[in-house]
C-alpha cells in the first residue's frame, strides 16, 4: 500500500483531498460557482463571450409549461433534455427521433410524451439538482457528433474534457461511450477515456475499466492515434473559459458537432480526477508549472503556446 | 489559507482541552476509568394498624450506618403524627405518636441504602448490654445441662456455636433443648435462646435481625442471625448451619431480643418490609454525597444537570466522536456514504437495537422501502409528495416491524422506532436515484458503504471508556474539534483512491 502511495506521489497524481484543499478551494471563489453549476447561466456567458453552445430550444420551469409540452416540441424531432443544475450527467434524456406520439431515445427504446412530462416534473422539483432545490429543465439541440468519431463510439456522444488551470489547458482526454456505459460518457460507468496529446490533438493510449486498450470494445476500431479535428479551436475555446468564468481550476466539456463545429457542453468547477488515468500521468507537476509561470503568460496565445510546449507528449 | 493560523488554532484548542483535562484528573480526582455502577437499594417499612380512639405510640427500630452500608435520604411518611428519632446504645428507633386517631392507619419509613465498605472501628460492647440469662428453675437447669454438654464437645467459639446450632436444629434435640425451645421452634427463638445459653457460658452474644437486599422484594422476610463478641470484634453466625459469616448483602435492621415494633393503643398491627434495587453511577453518587470536592468549576459541569438530562448528554456527547470518525472514514479512507452524517444517526439508533438487530432492521427497512419506491415510480408522482409518501410508508413499516417482532417475542425489534425515519426516507430516495442513474452496483456499493460507516461509528461510540471520558471530561471535545479542523486541511491521498489510481502506478512501472 505504501509502495503504491509512494509511486503515485512520485508521479504527481492529484487526489481528491489535495484537489479540494489546494486547487478548487483556493482558485475557485465560491460566488462564481453558480456560473458553472447552472447550465443556463453557462450558456448565457458563453454566448456573450462569443463561444458556441448547443442551441436552446426551450426552458421548462413550471408545471404549467410541462402540460403544454407538445406545443414546445412541435417543430423538433430530436432534442436533449437536461436539468439546468444537474451534476455528474444525472437526469439527461436524449431523444433522437419521433413517430406521431412516441419519442425514440438514443438507445432505441420508445417513450410517450407523458413519460417525458414526468421526467420534466422530476427535474423541476429538484430531483437531480444539488441539495434538491427547484430546478429548470433545458431542452436543447441534440449534438450530432463529427463523423470522425463514428467508428469509436457507441450510442452516445463522445466529449472532450480539458482541465484548464489559470487559463492554461493542463490536460485533456476524450471520453468515448460504450455499450457498457449505456451511451454515457462517464469513465466510472464504463466509458473509454483516451488521453489527448495537447500539442497535436491525437489520442494517446486509451483506458477502459482500469486497463489499457487499443481498440473500442464494441466497434473494434483503433482508439489510439486518432486525430481530433479542429484541435486548436477546441483548445482555444477551453482556454477562454477561464476569462469567461473567472474560475481558476475548471474542467471544460466540449463536443464537436458535424455542422456547428466545437460547442461548449458544460463547465465543471470540481472536475474529476480520472483524466489522470486516461493520460497515465499525474496532474500535479503540470499544475505546479503553471503556478510558477502564469504571471508571465499575458495573453491567450501565450497560454496556448505554453501549454502545447510543456504538456505535449514527448517521444 | 494561512497554515500557521490553522496550526495555532488547533494547537491552542488542544492545549486548553488538555489543561482542563489534567486539572480535573489530577487536582479534582475525577476517575479516568469508566465508572462502576453501584447498586443502591430503596428500603421501606410499612406499618398498618387499627387505632381505637386512644392515644397511639409506635416505635420501630431503624437501620444505622454500618461498616458495609450507608443509610441515606431517610424519610418518614406519617400524616398528623409526631415523629422523633432516638439513638441509645447504638440502637436507632423512630417514635411516632398521636393523641387522637381512629380507623386504619398507615405509617411509612423510607431510606436509601448504599453499599460502601469502609473501615470503622468495631462497636465496643458495653458491659450493661451484656445479656443476663433470664432463666429460672427447670429452664435454668436444662440450659446449664445443654450448654455444658455442647461446650464439652467444642474446642473454641466457632465450634461451640456450630455445635449449639447443630443441636438446636436437629428434629429431636433432646429433652432439655425441647423444653427450652417450646413447641414452635422458630429461627428467632433459636437465636434468642443461644444468646442466653452463650451468656451462661460467659460468652457475649447478641441476636441480629435484618433483611436480604435483593433485586426486588415485597414483604421481605426478616432474617435472624447471631453475633458473638470475640477478640474485640463481632463475628456473625448463620443459625441454619452455625457456620461463621453471613452473606454480604444482609442489612442489619436492629439488634437485641426486642421486637421490631413496640406499639401502644393499636390493634391488628402489621409490618411489611420491602426492598427495590436500582443502579446508579458511582461518580454521580460521589458528587452527591460530597466525596468529590466541589469547586465552582463543578457547578458548571454536566453533573449539575438533572439526572435525565445527564443521560441525554451521555449520548449527545458521543456524536462528536462519531462525527470525527466519519470524517476520517470519508476523507482519509474514502468510503462513500449516503448523506453526510447519516451513518452517525444510524449508529446512534444501533445503540438501542444492538448491532446485529440494527443491521437486520436497517437493511429490511431500506430494502422494502426501495421496492415501494420502485412501485411509486410507476405512478409518476412529483418529488416532494413522493418523498412524503416514502416517509409515511417507512413509518408504517417501522410500526409493523415492531408489532411483528413483539408478537414473535423478539423484544429487540421494538426499538426499531428509534431509527431516524426522515433520514431513512431520504436514503431510500437517494439510493433509488443512484440505482436508476448509475446502476444497482453503485447503489449497493454506497448503501453498504453507509452501513459499514455506521457499524464502525457504532463500535467506537459504544466503547464504555469513551462514553465515560467525554462525559466526565467534556473538554475532550476541544481536542476533537482541533483534530477535525486539522483533518479539514488534509490533502493526502484517500486510502481507496490508491486503489483507483493503482492502474496508473502499475502501467508506469511496466514501461
Amino acid at each position: 500500500m505504501f509502495r503504491i502511495k509512494k509511486q503515485l506521489a512520485a508521479m504527481g497524481v492529484l487526489g481528491i483531498n489535495q484537489r479540494n484543499a489546494e486547487y478548487t478551494l483556493r482558485y475557485n471563489p465560491r460566488y462564481l460557482y453558480p456560473l458553472v453549476d447552472d447550465k443556463l447561466r453557462t450558456k448565457e456567458i458563453a454566448l456573450k463571450g462569443g463561444l458556441a453552445v448547443p442551441e436552446l430550444y426551450g426552458l421548462v420551469g413550471t408545471e404549467y409549461q410541462v402540460r403544454h409540452l407538445a406545443d414546445l416540441l412541435k417543430s423538433y424531432s430530436d432534442f436533449a433534455i437536461k436539468p439546468s443544475r444537474g451534476s455528474g450527467g444525472e437526469g439527461i434524456l436524449v431523444v433522437s427521433g419521433r413517430t406521431k406520439e412516441l419519442y425514440r431515445k438514443i438507445d432505441g427504446t420508445l417513450i410517450s410524451s407523458e413519460e417525458i412530462g414526468y421526467h420534466l416534473f422530476n427535474i423541476i422539483s429538484g430531483m437531480y439538482s444539488l441539495g434538491g432545490q427547484p430546478d429548470k429543465a433545458l431542452i436543447e439541440y441534440r449534438v450530432r457528433f463529427d463523423p470522425k468519431f463514428e467508428p469509436i463510439s457507441y450510442l452516445g456522444v463522445p466529449d472532450i474534457r480539458v482541465i484548464v488551470f489559470l487559463g492554461v489547458p493542463a490536460m485533456s482526454m476524450v471520453r468515448l461511450p460504450t455499450r457498457m456505459s449505456a451511451g454515457k460518457a462517464n469513465l466510472h460507468q464504463g466509458a473509454i477515456g483516451a488521453g489527448i496529446d495537447i500539442a497535436n490533438g491525437t489520442t494517446l493510449t486509451a483506458v477502459w475499466r482500469n486497463q489499457i486498450i487499443t481498440e473500442h470494445p464494441d466497434t473494434g476500431n483503433p482508439v489510439t492515434g486518432v486525430e481530433i479535428p479542429k484541435w486548436d479551436t477546441l483548445l482555444k475555446i477551453a482556454a477562454r473559459c477561464y476569462e469567461l468564468t473567472g474560475l481558476g481550476y475548471i474542467g471544460v466539456d466540449l463536443v464537436l458537432d458535424k455542422d456547428k463545429g466545437p460547442l461548449i457542453l458544460e463547465l465543471n468547477a470540481r472536475p474529476g480526477l480520472s483524466i489522470q488515468i486516461a493520460n497515465r500521468s499525474g496532474l500535479l507537476p503540470r499544475l505546479k508549472l503553471v503556478e510558477q509561470h502564469h504571471t508571465e503568460l499575458v495573453n491567450l496565445d501565450d497560454r496556448l503556446e505554453f501549454s502545447k510546449h510543456n504538456f505535449g507528449h514527448k517521444g | 489559507m494561512n497554515k500557521r493560523h490553522l496550526y495555532l488554532l488547533a494547537g491552542s484548542l488542544t492545549a486548553i482541552g488538555l489543561i482542563l483535562f489534567f486539572y480535573k484528573l489530577i487536582v479534582m480526582d475525577f476517575p479516568l476509568i469508566p465508572e462502576v455502577k453501584t447498586y443502591i437499594w430503596s428500603i421501606e417499612a410499612h406499618l398498618t394498624f387499627e387505632a381505637g380512639k386512644k392515644p397511639v405510640k409506635v416505635s420501630m427500630f431503624i437501620p444505622r450506618n454500618s461498616r458495609r452500608f450507608t443509610i441515606m435520604n431517610e424519610n418518614f411518611v406519617s400524616k398528623g403524627y409526631g415523629v422523633s428519632v432516638s439513638t441509645e446504645n447504638g440502637k436507632r428507633r423512630v417514635h411516632w405518636s398521636i393523641r387522637k386517631v381512629k380507623g386504619p392507619q398507615s405509617l411509612y419509613y423510607h431510606a436509601t441504602v448504599i453499599r460502601m465498605d469502609r473501615d470503622m472501628l468495631p462497636y465496643k460492647p458495653a458491659i450493661s448490654e451484656k445479656e443476663k440469662p433470664d432463666l429460672e428453675g427447670a429452664y435454668l437447669e436444662a440450659s446449664k445441662a445443654l450448654i455444658t454438654e455442647v461446650r464439652r464437645k467444642s474446642a473454641d467459639t466457632d465450634s461451640l456455636v456450630a455445635g449449639l446450632f447443630k443441636r438446636l436444629n436437629t428434629p429431636e434435640p433432646g429433652d432439655s433443648a425441647a423444653l427450652l425451645l417450646g413447641k414452635k421452634a422458630t429461627v428467632q427463638k433459636k437465636v434468642d435462646l443461644s444468646v442466653q445459653l452463650l451468656a451462661l457460658a460467659g460468652i457475649h452474644a447478641r441476636a441480629v435481625h435484618g433483611i436480604h437486599l435483593e433485586e426486588q422484594r415485597r414483604e421481605a422476610p426478616v432474617i435472624h442471625w447471631l453475633e458473638v463478641y470475640e477478640k474485640d470484634s463481632w463475628l456473625s453466625y448463620e443459625p441454619a448451619s452455625g457456620i461463621r459469616g453471613v452473606p454480604e448483602d444482609y442489612l442489619v435492621w436492629w439488634r437485641g431480643t426486642e421486637e421490631l415494633v413496640q406499639a401502644q393503643g393499636v390493634k391488628r398491627l402489621h409490618v411489611s418490609l420491602s426492598v427495590v434495587r436500582s443502579e446508579e453511577a458511582a461518580l454521580q453518587l460521589a458528587v452527591e454525597k460530597g466525596i468529590i470536592k466541589k469547586p465552582i468549576l463543578l457547578d458548571f459541569s454536566l453533573f449539575s444537570l438533572p439526572v435525565q438530562t445527564q443521560a441525554v448528554y451521555r449520548v449527545v456527547l458521543l456524536v462528536p466522536i462519531g462525527v470525527l470518525f466519519l470524517v476520517i472514514l470519508r476523507n482519509v479512507i474514502g468510503i462513500r456514504t449516503f448523506g453526510t452524517f447519516m451513518p452517525v444517526l444510524i449508529a446512534l439508533s444501533f445503540r438501542e437495537t444492538q448491532l446485529l438487530w440494527g443491521i437486520i432492521l436497517f437493511t429490511t427497512l431500506v430494502g422494502i422501502g426501495l421496492l415501494i419506491r420502485l412501485y411509486l415510480e410507476h405512478l409518476q408522482l412529483l418529488v416532494v409528495p413522493r418523498l412524503a409518501a416514502i416517509l409515511i410508508v417507512v413509518i408504517g413499516l417501522m410500526a409493523f416491524l415492531s408489532v411483528l417482532t413483539h408478537k414473535l417475542g423478539l423484544e429487540r425489534g421494538i426499538s426499531v422506532a428509534l431509527f431516524p425515519m426522515v433520514i431513512l426516507a431520504m436514503t431510500i430516495e437517494r439510493m433509488s436515484i443512484v440505482w436508476e442513474e448509475f446502476g444497482a452496483i453503485d447503489a449497493i456499493k454506497q448503501g453498504t458503504g453507509s452501513l459499514i460507516a455506521a457499524m464502525i461509528t457504532y463500535l467506537i461510540m459504544t466503547i464504555k471508556y469513551i462514553e465515560h471520558l467525554v462525559f466526565v471530561f467534556p473538554e475532550i471535545l476541544l481536542i476533537v474539534l482541533a483534530a477535525t479542523i486539522l483533518l479539514g486541511r488534509y490533502s493526502g491521498f484517500r486510502l481507496l483512491e490508491l486503489r483507483r489510481f493503482k492502474a496508473l502506478s502499475d502501467i508506469k512501472s511496466d514501461v
